[in-house]
């Protein structure tokens, strides 16, 4: 029972990471119905980002929580600007275009940074400095929950709730809603599409900014290939819930998660990958649309 | 007459030359031809299922990895012995129809996989049908990885040589030969209609799931041989070739060359092919430059090279006639 329980703990732990991933994709797929295939490596590059800014605030020297902040924060806000200058010059000029080629731009741009980052950065791994020290707190039932644990999910939930009150509760928020809802009849209402495309792209860039510097807290060892495999799994986790839908990534996330972990720690760790996209298969064929996803019917 | 003729004299040029390319092109030359030879087939094949018929399939390495594995232990378990048996026969002959069952059982084989994927795009559209193929194509890799009978992760090695230029242009025949008689005929038009607007084509009678799980059988029975070539002409298989990368380059030439246009994917393939090869003397920069130029020729022909067209003499004299009218052209 105690392990199981730990299981959990550790697959909430990823599975909020995916989740902060998969929030991306779901909005920027609910407004530009494009999946943004360099979005993983956005997290890759917010790892990365976030290693420079510890050394630049030397935060592995005297760690404190408020360097640790300003680590994360600055790796969303570089992120967030790289997402908007990506937007900008790669997809914009593709969004009137066939999808399939607005989906080879998106790869082609993920190639880019994958590629660019071996250049400047080597394709080695490297460490991400402790920023945290390790604390371990005993939860009971032989559970142990580690600090930096509790910094991931905290974070993820913080970022989510603060995502939810953006969306539901701000002007821009409405203005997003509407625009997934109906580009021409946003437009038609005054909203500025453009803008509301390129402030997707900068939340959902920060996002997996964040969800970088947070994997990197717990596994240190970042490379530039670090983000394809978690980007195309949290990409599952997003259709898991039902693509598009903002709470149906965020479960799909967590579904994710967990159930990797439960695979690895009672099946068999080699088939850890191969089992998420069975899950997913499964689900898919029980419910089409995802999780939360509603069956939309086809206009003619 | 012209029915036996065209493959008459398609069989007499691809013999010569297979005499004579291997002795006139150095041995990187030539591999890079017969890449590309194996890559048009692949888009070919994919271009079925993107390009035709319109449904999204992103895994087509996963079928390509079926039929180059299922080919190569064909070829190691059965076709060795069964060319040993044929040692009247010259050995290039014996080889050869060793290597047509060994690609036949891969084919068939990554065809029947093609069948299982197929069966779910009765039910799933656009962007959740993509993410069943990915799922597929990565379920493959990680199987692959973990059956020690195929090597594993160590990879699949001494598979006999056995793919010459005639069996890999030969396949390139067959496969763009057929791709044109499917465009031109009812299943086609029907494949078409599907892809342009499926609601509308079941509405004219088109049996619409039929139609989509003919295109992903046959698509992955031509990656699937598309996979034993390349397994019979590299002799070594790792399950680290067929990633999703893979199955994104093949992508990339079936938008590039232009949806549905069998020769937009031929030039296609041969320019993707050949692009990181020539950009091998800026090293490091290579993928850098390949993923650029990438992006950039999407933003400058979303539609892709050719768009939905085919090339053809008549347009190709179109073309040049504009700039300098030709002597006596109609």
């Amino acid at each position: 029972m105690s392990e199981f329980l730990q299981q959990l703990v550790n697959g909430i732990t990823w599975g909020s990471v995916y989740a902060l991933i998969a929030l991306g994709y779901t909005m920027v797929y609910g407004i530009l119905r494009l999946i943004n295939f360099a979005h993983g490596d956005i997290y890759m590059l917010g790892a990365f980002t976030g290693l420079y800014a510890s050394r630049w605030f030397g935060a592995a020297q005297q760690p404190s929580p408020l360097k640790a902040l300003l680590v994360l924060v600055t790796s969303m806000a570089v992120c967030a600007v790289l997402g908007m200058v990506i937007e900008r010059l790669a997809y914009k000029p593709v969004r009137r275009s066939p999808r399939l080629s607005a989906l080879i731009t998106a790869i082609g741009v993920s190639l880019f940074l994958e590629n660019g980052c071996v250049l400047l950065f080597g394709a080695s791994p490297r460490f991400f400095p402790q920023i945290v020290e390790q604390r371990n707190l005993p939860l009971g039932f032989g559970v142990t929950l580690s600090n930096q644990q509790l910094i991931v999910i905290v974070v993820s939930l913080v970022l989510m709730l603060a995502l939810r009150w953006l969306v539901l509760h701000t002007r821009v928020g409405k203005a997003m809603q509407a625009v997934s809802h109906n580009h021409m009849a946003a437009a038609l209402m005054g909203i500025s599409v453009d803008r509301i495309v390129t402030f997707t792209f900068m939340i959902g860039s920060a996002l997996a900014a964040a969800a970088g510097v947070l994997v990197a807290l717990q596994s240190p060892r970042i490379e530039p290939y670090m983000g394809i495999l978690p980007g195309l799994k949290a990409f599952v986790a997003a259709v898991l819930g039902g693509i598009g839908n903002i709470p149906g990534a965020v479960v799909g996330g967590l579904v994710m998660g967990i159930a990797e972990v439960l695979v690895t720690g009672y099946l068999s760790p080699t088939y850890r990958d191969a089992i998420a996209f069975i899950l997913l298969i499964v689900i898919l064929l029980v419910r089409p649309a995802g999780i939360f996803g509603r069956a939309v019917a086809e206009k003619v | 007459m012209r029915r036996t003729l065209g493959p008459a004299a398609a069989l007499g040029v691809l013999l010569l030359l297979d005499r004579w390319v291997p002795a006139a092109t150095n041995d990187y030359h030539f591999q890079v031809l017969m890449l590309i030879g194996i890559n048009i087939v692949l888009a070919v094949s994919l271009n079925l299922v993107n390009g035709f018929t319109g449904q999204f399939s992103i895994g087509h390495a996963g079928f390509m990895a079926v039929g180059a594995y299922a080919s190569a232990k064909f070829s190691l378990e059965l076709g060795k012995p069964l060319v040993a048996s044929m040692a009247a026969l010259p050995a290039p002959l014996a080889q050869g129809v060793a290597l047509l069952f060994a690609l036949t059982a891969g084919g068939l084989l990554a065809a029947v996989a093609g069948w299982l994927v197929g069966l779910p795009s009765l039910r799933l559209r656009g962007d959740y049908l993509a993410i069943v193929t990915l799922g597929f194509g990565e379920i493959i890799r990680v199987v692959i990885l973990n059956v020690e009978a195929i090597g594993a992760a160590r990879g699949l090695p001494d598979i006999p040589q056995w793919a010459s230029f005639f069996w890999v242009f030969g396949t390139v025949v067959v496969v763009v030969t057929l791709a044109r008689h499917i465009a031109a005929s009812t299943h086609g038009r029907a494949m078409f209609a599907i892809r342009d607007d499926e609601v509308a084509a079941e509405a004219l009678g088109v049996d619409t799931t039929r139609y989509k799980v003919v295109a992903f059988v046959i698509g992955a029975f031509f990656a699937g041989v598309a996979g034993g070539l390349s397994a019979h002409f590299l002799s070594y298989l790792n399950p680290s070739s067929f990633t999703f990368l893979k199955s994104i380059e093949v992508i990339a030439m079936v938008v590039l060359g232009g949806m549905g246009s069998v020769t937009g994917s031929i030039l296609a393939a041969t320019i993707l092919t050949l692009l990181p090869e020539v950009l091998r003397p800026v090293k490091d920069f290579r993928m850098v430059v390949y993923s650029l130029m990438l992006v950039i020729l999407m933003i400058t022909r979303p539609q892709g090279l050719l768009g939905t067209h085919e090339l053809t003499w008549t347009r190709l004299r179109g073309w040049f006639g504009r700039r300098a009218p030709a002597k006596g052209a109609a």
